[in-house]
């Protein structure tokens, strides 16, 4: 049986207890991109900045769990510094994490994002490791909290989207 | 503390807790500490043995039938609406409809009520501290007809400000609102709001989902129009619930749902309904769940409504003194503080950590209570909240269980506490 020491973590408690960049950017130059939870009233607001392909800064605000408030702080460490093409691969990745379990143990996984996961392994994916991001795997053996891990996460894929900067391998490069 | 001991007198606890088979379960290795009773109750034996027998001796399609188990299951299903009617004081069971819950009976007033007495710009007076099951439904008779609603406001005592109700309701249609709050507990002034609606030739619509189940009802002294209220908080199976009207407003309404059962006769040029209330119960209808709702207002008579009520008011306060005695101002209680002033849902907050974390460790103690916003957003929003951790206690609690739950929040305090 999942014990609490499963979820929470230490390192997800601290990052809960000293949240990392939390914040505002002014939007524009950065895209501003707002999610929720309608079941719990969880929300969050994603600040992110795309200069030359590249997350050349990234905040958030919002209120939350610890899970959800973790897992935002944690996504802006990752992401930052990182290429669409990367932070497209580790969004790809953390999902992947998070739907590990989500479709034998709720029968509600995201299909859209499943997808997303599960082409990854055939494409020329960049290289990206998760980190301390890893730790928020025993999440899955809590199913009711899978929303609240992935709720920044979607929140970025449309942030990204909203950027137009489409991933191009000679920005990249640049 | 001495008025628990005086209660546990009269409503004996721990062979309540006996009737009820699934809290003698454990939960990650602790005794169930069930504190979910405003979502759902659970079920005595007596509900579970009668839907049994019921399946293995009298299943037989109602009111259709005409032989021996056809006729023993439609004397079942009407003994049900017989003792339910009873049970809410209703003068006959000709007002009594029985729905799936408390949302299917407000949809079908403003639906066939509504739909057939509102225009365009017409008023309906409702709350802010309502349900989503009483403010959507007229929401959305709101974008079809163009109605107005008006919304009494909620006061900083967390019961309703009832200053300018008179002028809320001036050439006012409707008037619907809870009878008690399943998030703030708050019990409202019902027969004082229907005086008023009525002196404004309003009709008035009541959602005792949270009453029935908890205190003694008497649509007849209310002087209710509508009212509906819900099998399974009330000790009963899912799937059920009922509808009480005065049945010359029935009989003026037309039908909600279409379909077999609802009908007198039916010509490929039309149809002629049915007599109230089986005008509004087409298709077949949940009869095994009526019985087993039978047999949980039969339970709940036998323990005593006021015997139900004086309990919870008892562990209410009890429960309220010991928050504050071991947790201080780390909690903050969302409801009147005053026991007699409402029932046992005790929504609240704890420290800044947020609801959820809140119920997963008080879980692995067994402790079952809700976390989030309650079916209830516009409320949440007036508190200021997006969210809160709900305890809401009934007949087959005492005080070991409010006594788990202040001990497992030092959990919280321990694992979150930064």
């Amino acid at each position: 049986m999942a014990g609490l020491e499963d979820l929470y973590r230490e390192i997800i408690l601290d990052h809960y207890r000293s949240p990392r960049n939390r914040g505002e950017l002014a939007a524009p130059p950065a895209v501003r991109v707002e999610g929720f939870n309608p079941l719990c009233g969880d929300e969050v607001a994603l600040f992110v900045n795309v200069d030359d392909g590249k997350v050349v800064d990234i905040k958030w605000s919002g209120q939350g769990c610890s899970i959800s408030q973790s897992s935002t702080s944690m996504l802006t460490v990752a992401a930052k510094g990182k290429t669409m093409a990367e932070a497209r691969a580790l969004i790809r990745r953390f999902k992947g994490l998070m739907s590990i379990h989500e479709q034998a143990l709720s029968g509600d996984a995201d299909g859209e994002q499943d997808e997303a996961g599960g082409v990854a392994e055939g494409r020329d994916e960049p290289e990206v490791q998760l980190g301390d991001l890893e730790a928020l795997q025993g999440v899955v053996k809590f199913p009711v909290r899978i929303k609240c891990a992935t709720l920044s996460w979607n929140t970025l894929i449309e942030a990204l989207d909203e950027t137009g900067q489409e991933d191009n391998p000679d920005t990249r490069l640049a | 503390m001495t008025t628990v001991e005086g209660s546990a007198r009269s409503l004996d606890v721990a062979r309540r807790q006996g009737d009820f088979p699934v809290l003698s379960r454990t939960v990650h290795g602790h005794r169930l500490v069930y504190l979910d009773s405003a979502a759902t109750s659970q079920k005595p034996r007596t509900v579970l043995d009668a839907m049994t027998r019921f399946y293995e001796t009298s299943n037989a399609n109602i009111h259709r039938g005409t032989y021996q188990m056809a006729v023993e299951s439609t004397e079942a299903y009407e003994a049900a609406r017989r003792a339910v009617a009873r049970f809410i004081g209703a003068p006959s069971p000709k007002g009594l409809v029985f729905t799936k819950n408390v949302t299917e009976a407000i949809n079908l007033v403003a639906s066939s009520w509504g739909g057939a007495n509102l225009r365009a710009g017409d008023a309906v007076v409702l709350t802010e501290i309502e349900h989503h099951a009483n403010l959507v439904p007229w929401m959305m008779l709101r974008d079809r007809l163009g109605i107005e609603l008006r919304f009494v406001p909620m006061a900083e005592d967390y019961t309703l400000d009832l200053t300018h109700l008179e002028s809320l309701l001036d050439g006012a249609r409707l008037m619907a609102f809870t009878a008690m709050s399943n998030v703030l507990g708050t019990l409202t002034p019902v027969r004082r709001i229907v005086d008023a609606a009525h002196a404004a030739g309003a009709l008035v619509l009541v959602d005792g989902a949270q009453l029935v189940p908890h205190v003694p009802t008497d649509v007849r002294a209310l002087d209710l129009d509508f009212f509906g209220f819900t099998g399974h908080k009330m000790c009963g199976p899912t799937g059920i619930g009922a509808l009480w009207a005065r049945p010359e407003l029935l009989e003026a309404m037309p039908p909600f749902l279409g379909g077999g059962e609802m009908i007198r006769d039916v010509r490929l040029d039309g149809f002629t309904t049915a007599e109230v209330p089986t005008k509004f119960e087409a298709g077949t209808m949940p009869f095994a769940e009526a019985v087993g709702l039978h047999a949980a207002v039969e339970y709940l008579s036998a323990v005593g409504m006021d015997a139900v009520r004086e309990h919870e008011v008892s562990l209410t306060a009890y429960a309220l003194r010991a928050l504050r005695e071991r947790h201080g101002d780390d909690v903050t209680v969302y409801g009147p503080s005053e026991p007699a002033m409402r029932g046992g849902a005790l929504s609240f907050t704890y420290k800044d950590i947020h609801p959820h974390d809140v119920s997963q460790v008080l879980d692995q103690k067994g402790v079952c209570v809700r976390a989030g916003h309650h079916c209830a957003k516009p409320l949440m929003r007036r508190l200021g909240v997006g969210a809160t951790t709900r305890a809401s206690l009934y007949l087959y609690n005492d005080e070991s269980d409010v006594d788990a739950l202040v001990d497992s929040l030092s959990d919280v305090d321990d694992l979150f506490s930064r």
